[in-house]
C-alpha cells in the first residue's frame, strides 16, 4: 500500500509535516529542524523508490482516486522521476546543511516558521514535477512561491534588501503565475480538459488557432518567469543575494529547476501535437533568449563584487545553458538539458554551500574582498569550492565537464555551429569570475586577527556534495541514462 | 620485472600514489622528500617495461572506465607514448631531487603543496603519454593546466599572480575554445578518436578543409608555444626553478609538441598530410617561430628568460619536423623530444643552481664565475652544445634527421632556418659559459651549492651525452611510427 | 466585425482590466498601488474563466434542489472550482504583499520605490 501510494507521498510528506512544524513553539527549535530532516528525507527516499519502480515505464497516479483526465493526475516517467530525485535529494542535503546557517541569521523564534515555508517549498516544488495536470500546477507554483518569499523575506534580519527583494519577487511571480493559469483558461476553453496528456491529444485537432496560440504563449511567458530566464529573470540575483544563506543554497538547487522541467514538460509534451509552432517558438524566442541569458549572466557574474549575487548571475547563465538544450528541440539536447540539470544542482548548490560556510566563519556577507586569504584557515570549506568551481567551468572528470561535452555535442548535432563556438567562448569568459573568486581565497595573506573555526555540520554535507561532482565526472551513466529516459518521456507523451 | 598491465597502472598511479602520501609524510621532511625520487623511479621502471613490449611490436592497453556511452577512459601505448612515458617518468627522478635540494636550499615556502601538485602534474603528463584517444588526452591536458597552475604561482607574489592569469588565460583559453572544437570536428568526421596508425582522417575529410583543422589543432594546443601564443612560457619563469626544469622539459611543453605529433601521426596521418598538404602553412609559422624566438633570446640578459625562449624555439623544431611530414622529419621531431628534454633540463637546473648558490640571474653578472663553481657551468656547457647540435651530443641527432626531412619535403630553405638557429644558438647560449671561464675569476662571491642541485645537472648533462651512443635505442620507436 | 467584439464583450472587459491592473503593477511607484493592481490584474481573470465557462441558457450550477435529473441546464462548474481556488491563491498573495510593505514600511519609513531605492544605493542596507 505504501509502495502504491509512493508519488503522492513524495508530496504530501513534507506539506503535512510543514504544517505541524510551524506549531512548534521556539524554545523547541531544533524539533523544527529535526522535522523539516524528516520530511526531506522520506520524500527522497521515496522519489529514489519511486524512480526505481517507474523504471522502463511510467507510474499514473490517480489522486483521490478520481480517473484522469477529470481527476488529477501525478505521472511518473523518465523525466520526472529523474528531477523528484534531484529536487529532494537536493533538498536533504540542504536540510542537513541549514542548522547552524539558519539559526545565525535568524532568531530564535522565528526558526519553527521557517522550517515550515522550508517544507513547504520542498513539497510544493515536488508537486510541481510530479504533476500532470495544468491547473494543479498553477496551485503548486504558487505554494511554492508564496513559502519562498517568506523564506526570502526571513533574511530582512542581516539586510532589510532582503524585504524589497522578496516583494519584488512576489510581484513578478505573481504577474508570471497568472500569465500561465491565464494561459491555462484558454487551452481549457479550447479543449475542456486540464490533464496534460489529455491536451496534447486535443490540441492539434482545435480548429481556431489563435486561442491555442496564444495560450500557449502566455503559459510559456508565465513560466519563464518562474524559471529566471533572460530577460524576466531580473528578481534572482537579489532574491538569491539577500536571502538567508541557506534558503539561497535550496533555492538555487532545486527551485528554478523544477520550473524548467516544467517548461520542457509544457513544450514537448502538452504542446507536442503543434510541431510547426513549438518548432517556431524554440527557434525564435527560447534559443536566443537562452544565449543572451547565458552571456548576460557570465559577464554580469566578472563585475559582481558581492559573491552570493555573483553565484546567482552565474545561475541565469547556467540556466541559460539548460534551456539552450531544450531550445534544440532534439531527444538529444532535451537529454543534455537534463544533464545540466541534475549537474548544476549539485554545483550550484555546492557552491551557495561553501560560500555560506565563509560567511558564517566571516560574521558577515562573504564578497570578493573580505574572502582574501580564507583558504589558508578554511581549507576544507574553500577547497570544496574550488572543486565545485572547476566543476562549474567544466574541467575534465568533473561533473560540469559533462554537462558541457553533451550540451556541444547536442548542438552540434542540430548543425549550429555558430552557437557551439558561443557556449564554448562562455565557458572560457567564466573562468574570470572563478579565477577572482580563487585568486581571493588561494593566493593573498591570511587574514589576521579572525578566529575561524570550521564548522562539520555545514562541511560535510558540503563535501558530500563536492564528491558527488567527482564522481559523476568520472562515471556519469546513471545521469546520461536517466537524462535519456527524462528526454524520450518528455518527447513521447506523459504517461497515462 | 613486471607484467606489462601492471606497468600500465603503475606508470599512471604511482605519480598519484605519491601526491596522496606527500601530506600524509610531510611531518618528517625527508620521508616527504623521498617520496618523489622513490616514485618516479617506480615510475620510470614501468615506463621502461612497458616500452619494451612496444618495442616487440605489441600495443599495450588498459581500459580504466566507462564514463558515459561511447567515452572510455582507455589508454593505448603507441611508441611515441612510450617514448614520451619514459622521458616524463626517467627525468621526473633527477628533478624530484633536485627540487628538494633547491627548496631547501632557498627556504622556499609550502613545499608540500609544491611536491603533490608536481606529481600530480606528472601523472597528467603520463596519462596524456600514454592516451588511447584524443578525448582522454584533452581530459588530462586540462588536468596538466590546472594543476600547474599552483606551481607557477608558487611564490604568490603579485608578478607570479599576473603570470599565473596569463598563463591560465592562454592555455584554458586556447583548449576550450580552439582545442576543443577540434576535438569534436575529428569525431564527427571520422566517427573514432582513437589514435590509429596512419590516421584517421583519409579519405573522411575534405582536403580543402584540413588546414584549417591543422590549424585549430596547432593554435589549440598552447603548450607547444607556438607564435603567437608563446607569451605564458617566458611568463612562466617567476615560478621556482624545478618548475621550470619540469614545465620546460618534462612535462607540459613535451605534452603540447607530444600532443601535436600524436594528432599528426595517429589521427591526421603522414600519408594525408603529405598528400594534402595542409600542414605546409605551419612549416613556416615554426620556421619563423624558430628565429624569431631565436632573435629575442639573444635580447634577454635574465638567464631564466633567455632559455624560455630558447625552449619556444627548441619546440618550434618539433612542430617544424611534424609539419613537414616526411618519415626523417617525423623521426627527427620524435628524437628532438627527448634530446631537447635531456638537454634543456640541464640548463635550467643549472639556472637554479646558480641562482641558490650565488644568488645571481643575470647573464652579465656571470662574469668568471666558472672556476668557482665549476661542475655547474661544465654541464651548462654540455646542455648547450646539445642544444646547438654538436656531435657527440645526442642534439646533433635530432638535427640531422630534421634536416634530412626538409630535403626530403623538398623545403630545403628548412635546412637554411635549422642551421642559423645553430648560429644563433651558439651565441645566446655559450655567453654564459664564456663569461663565466674567461673572464677574471670572481673571487669575492659566496657560494654555497646544495650537492641536491649540483649532481641532478651533471647526471643529465652526462645523459645527453650518453643519448648520441644510444640513439639505437630510440630509433627502433621513431621507425615504427612511419613505416605504414 | 464590431459584432462580433459586442457579442464578445466579456473578452473585452477581461482585457481592459488585466491591462490596467498590468499597468498599475509596472508604473506605480507606491507600493500599495501596486500590490492593487496585481489583484485587478488576477480579478481580470477570473472574469475570464467564469465567463469561459458560462453555457448559454445554463443556470449557476449548483444542483437545483428536487429537479428532475437531466432538465435543468447549468453551466460549467469547473471554472468555478478552478476560480474558488485562484481567489484563495490570489488573498494570500495580496496578504502576504501587505505583510510585506508594513515590515518595509519599518524598515525603510516609506513605501515609495523611488525613496526605498535612494536609501537602498545610499546605505547598502546591510546591519
Amino acid at each position: 500500500m505504501f509502495v502504491d501510494n509512493l508519488p503522492a507521498l513524495i508530496v504530501v510528506i513534507p506539506l503535512l509535516m510543514a504544517a505541524v512544524t510551524a506549531l512548534v513553539p521556539s524554545r523547541l527549535s531544533n524539533l523544527a529542524w529535526l522535522m523539516a530532516l524528516l520530511s526531506t528525507g522520506t520524500s527522497f527516499s521515496a522519489a529514489w523508490l519511486n524512480k526505481s519502480a517507474a523504471e522502463g515505464g511510467s507510474i499514473s497516479y490517480a489522486l483521490g482516486g478520481w480517473p484522469p483526465p477529470w481527476g488529477i493526475e501525478f505521472v511518473t516517467d523518465g523525466a520526472s522521476a529523474l528531477v523528484t530525485v534531484v529536487v529532494s535529494g537536493l533538498a536533504f542535503a540542504s536540510t542537513i546543511y541549514s542548522k547552524p546557517l539558519i539559526y545565525n541569521e535568524i532568531s530564535r523564534g522565528d526558526v519553527p516558521r521557517v522550517y515550515a515555508a522550508w517544507q513547504l517549498t520542498v513539497g510544493a516544488l515536488l508537486g510541481l514535477v510530479m504533476t500532470a495536470d495544468a491547473f494543479n500546477l498553477f496551485v503548486f507554483l504558487e505554494i511554492s512561491a508564496l513559502s519562498s518569499v517568506t523564506m526570502i523575506a526571513m533574511g530582512a534580519g542581516r539586510n532589510r534588501q532582503a524585504l524589497v527583494a522578496a516583494y519584488n519577487y512576489l510581484v513578478i511571480g505573481a504577474v508570471g503565475a497568472t500569465f500561465y493559469v491565464m494561459g491555462v483558461g484558454f487551452l481549457y476553453a479550447m479543449t475542456g480538459t486540464l490533464n496534460m496528456a489529455d491536451l496534447a491529444e486535443r490540441l492539434p485537432g482545435v480548429t481556431a488557432k489563435a486561442p491555442v496560440l496564444v495560450g500557449m504563449a502566455f503559459m510559456v511567458a508565465g513560466i519563464f518567469v518562474k524559471a529566471a530566464v533572460f530577460p524576466v529573470h531580473m528578481w534572482l540575483p537579489a532574491a538569491y543575494g539577500y536571502a538567508p544563506t541557506a534558503v539561497t543554497a535550496l533555492l538555487a538547487a532545486v527551485a528554478t529547476k523544477a520550473s524548467i522541467y516544467v517548461l520542457g514538460r509544457l513544450l514537448f509534451t502538452v504542446f507536442e501535437g503543434l510541431g510547426d509552432v513549438t518548432g517556431l517558438l524554440l527557434n525564435w524566442v527560447v534559443l536566443p533568449v537562452s544565449l543572451m541569458a547565458i552571456f548576460a549572466g557570465t559577464i554580469l557574474a566578472i563585475w559582481e563584487k558581492d559573491l552570493k549575487k555573483l553565484l546567482a548571475q552565474s545561475s541565469i547563465a547556467q540556466i541559460g545553458y539548460i534551456t539552450l538544450g531544450l531550445g534544440l528541440g532534439t531527444t538529444q539536447g532535451i537529454s543534455a538539458g537534463f544533464i545540466h540539470i541534475a549537474n548544476h544542482a549539485l554545483i550550484k548548490g555546492g557552491m551557495f554551500m561553501a560560500v555560506g560556510g565563509l560567511a558564517l566563519a566571516l560574521g558577515k556577507r562573504a564578497n570578493i574582498s573580505n574572502i582574501e586569504g580564507l583558504g589558508r584557515v578554511m581549507p576544507i570549506t574553500a577547497s570544496a569550492l574550488t572543486v565545485c568551481g572547476l566543476s562549474l567551468i567544466g574541467l575534465p572528470l568533473t561533473a560540469g565537464f559533462i554537462s558541457k561535452v553533451y550540451l556541444v555535442l547536442a548542438i552540434i548535432a542540430s548543425e549550429y555551429w555558430m552557437i557551439a563556438a558561443l557556449v564554448l567562448l562562455s565557458s572560457a569568459l567564466s573562468v574570470i569570475y572563478l579565477w577572482k573568486i580563487m585568486e581571493a581565497i588561494w593566493m593573498k595573506p591570511a587574514p589576521h586577527g579572525l578566529k575561524i573555526t570550521e564548522n562539520p555540520a555545514v562541511y560535510l554535507p558540503l563535501w558530500v556534495i563536492t564528491l558527488l561532482n567527482i564522481w559523476l565526472g568520472i562515471d556519469a551513466s546513471f545521469v546520461t541514462t536517466s537524462a535519456d529516459a527524462a528526454a524520450l518521456a518528455l518527447m513521447t507523451g506523459a504517461g497515462s | 620485472m613486471m607484467e606489462v598491465s601492471t606497468a600500465m597502472w603503475v606508470g599512471l598511479f604511482a605519480p598519484l600514489v605519491v601526491a596522496v602520501l606527500i601530506p600524509a609524510l610531510a611531518v618528517r621532511s625527508n620521508w616527504r622528500d623521498s617520496a618523489g625520487p622513490l616514485g618516479a623511479i617506480i615510475s620510470f621502471i614501468a615506463a621502461l617495461t612497458v616500452a619494451q613490449d612496444v618495442l616487440a611490436g605489441n600495443t599495450p592497453e588498459l581500459v580504466l572506465v566507462t564514463i558515459a556511452e561511447g567515452l572510455d577512459l582507455s589508454f593505448r601505448v603507441t611508441p611515441l607514448g612510450a617514448v614520451f612515458g619514459c622521458v616524463a617518468s626517467g627525468l621526473w627522478i633527477a628533478a624530484a631531487l633536485y627540487s628538494t635540494g633547491y627548496m631547501r636550499g632557498n627556504h622556499e615556502k609550502h613545499q608540500t603543496r609544491f611536491a603533490v601538485c608536481y606529481a600530480v602534474a606528472v601523472h597528467a603528463a603520463m596519462a596524456i603519454a600514454w592516451s588511447g584517444n584524443l578525448m582522454v588526452l584533452f581530459i588530462f591536458y586540462e588536468i596538466l593546466t590546472f594543476s600547474t597552475y599552483p606551481l607557477v604561482t608558487h611564490k604568490e607574489s603579485q608578478e607570479a599572480i599576473r603570470a599565473g592569469r596569463l598563463y591560465m588565460g592562454i592555455l584554458v583559453g586556447t583548449s576550450v575554445i580552439l582545442l576543443l572544437p577540434a576535438v569534436i570536428w575529428v569525431w564527427m568526421v571520422a566517427g573514432t578518436l582513437d589514435f590509429t596508425h596512419g590516421g584517421v582522417l583519409a579519405g573522411k575529410l575534405a582536403p580543402e578543409y584540413a588546414p584549417w583543422m591543422v590549424a585549430l589543432f596547432a593554435f589549440g594546443v598552447g603548450k607547444a608555444a607556438l607564435m603567437p601564443i608563446h607569451r605564458w612560457l617566458p611568463a612562466a619563469m617567476v615560478a621556482p626553478t624545478p618548475v621550470s626544469a619540469l614545465l620546460h622539459a618534462v612535462a607540459v611543453v613535451k605534452a603540447g609538441v607530444f600532443t601535436i605529433l600524436m594528432v599528426m601521426v595517429y589521427i591526421f596521418g603522414i600519408d594525408f598530410l603529405q598528400v594534402t598538404k595542409a600542414s605546409q602553412w605551419l612549416v613556416w609559422l615554426a620556421g619563423f617561430t624558430i628565429l624569431a624566438s631565436s632573435v629575442i633570446a639573444i635580447t634577454k640578459d635574465d638567464l631564466k628568460a633567455r632559455l624560455a625562449y630558447s625552449t619556444v624555439s627548441q619546440l618550434s623544431y618539433i612542430v617544424l619536423g611534424a609539419a613537414l611530414a616526411t618519415s626523417s622529419a617525423v623521426e627527427g621531431g620524435v628524437i628532438h623530444i627527448v634530446m631537447h628534454a635531456s638537454a634543456k633540463i640541464t640548463l635550467f637546473f643549472c639556472a637554479g643552481a646558480i641562482y641558490v648558490g650565488a644568488h645571481l640571474t643575470k647573464i652579465s653578472e656571470l662574469d668568471g664565475l666558472g672556476p668557482r663553481m665549476p661542475l655547474v657551468f661544465v654541464a651548462f656547457f654540455l646542455g648547450a652544445l646539445s642544444i646547438i647540435g654538436i656531435p657527440p651530443m645526442g642534439g646533433s641527432w635530432s638535427k640531422f634527421l630534421l634536416m634530412m626531412g626538409a630535403v626530403e619535403a623538398g623545403m630545403s630553405i628548412m635546412v637554411a632556418v635549422l642551421a642559423i638557429s645553430s648560429l644563433l644558438n651558439v651565441y645566446y647560449l655559450l655567453e654564459p659559459v664564456f663569461r663565466a671561464f674567461f673572464r677574471p675569476v670572481n673571487t669575492e662571491i659566496k657560494i654555497n651549492s646544495p650537492v641536491l642541485t649540483v649532481l641532478p645537472p651533471v647526471a643529465t648533462a652526462i645523459l645527453s651525452l650518453v643519448l648520441f651512443f644510444a640513439i639505437g635505442y630510440l630509433t627502433p620507436f621513431s621507425q615504427m611510427m612511419v613505416t605504414p | 466585425m464590431l459584432e462580433t467584439l459586442l457579442l464578445q464583450w466579456n473578452y473585452l472587459v477581461f482585457i481592459m482590466l488585466m491591462m490596467i491592473g498590468l499597468f498599475m503593477v509596472i508604473s506605480r511607484r507606491n507600493l500599495v498601488k501596486k500590490l492593487i493592481g496585481l489583484t485587478i490584474f488576477q480579478t481580470a481573470l477570473f472574469l475570464f474563466y467564469i465567463s469561459v465557462g458560462k453555457v448559454a441558457g445554463g443556470t449557476a450550477p449548483i444542483i437545483v434542489h428536487g429537479a428532475v435529473e437531466g432538465s435543468v441546464l447549468y453551466s460549467n462548474p469547473l471554472p468555478h472550482v478552478l476560480i474558488l481556488t485562484a481567489i484563495v491563491v490570489g488573498v494570500a498573495t495580496t496578504a502576504l504583499g501587505l505583510a510585506l510593505v508594513l515590515r518595509i514600511r519599518d524598515a525603510f519609513g516609506s513605501i515609495e520605490e523611488d525613496d526605498i531605492l535612494a536609501m537602498n544605493t545610499k546605505d547598502g542596507g546591510e546591519k
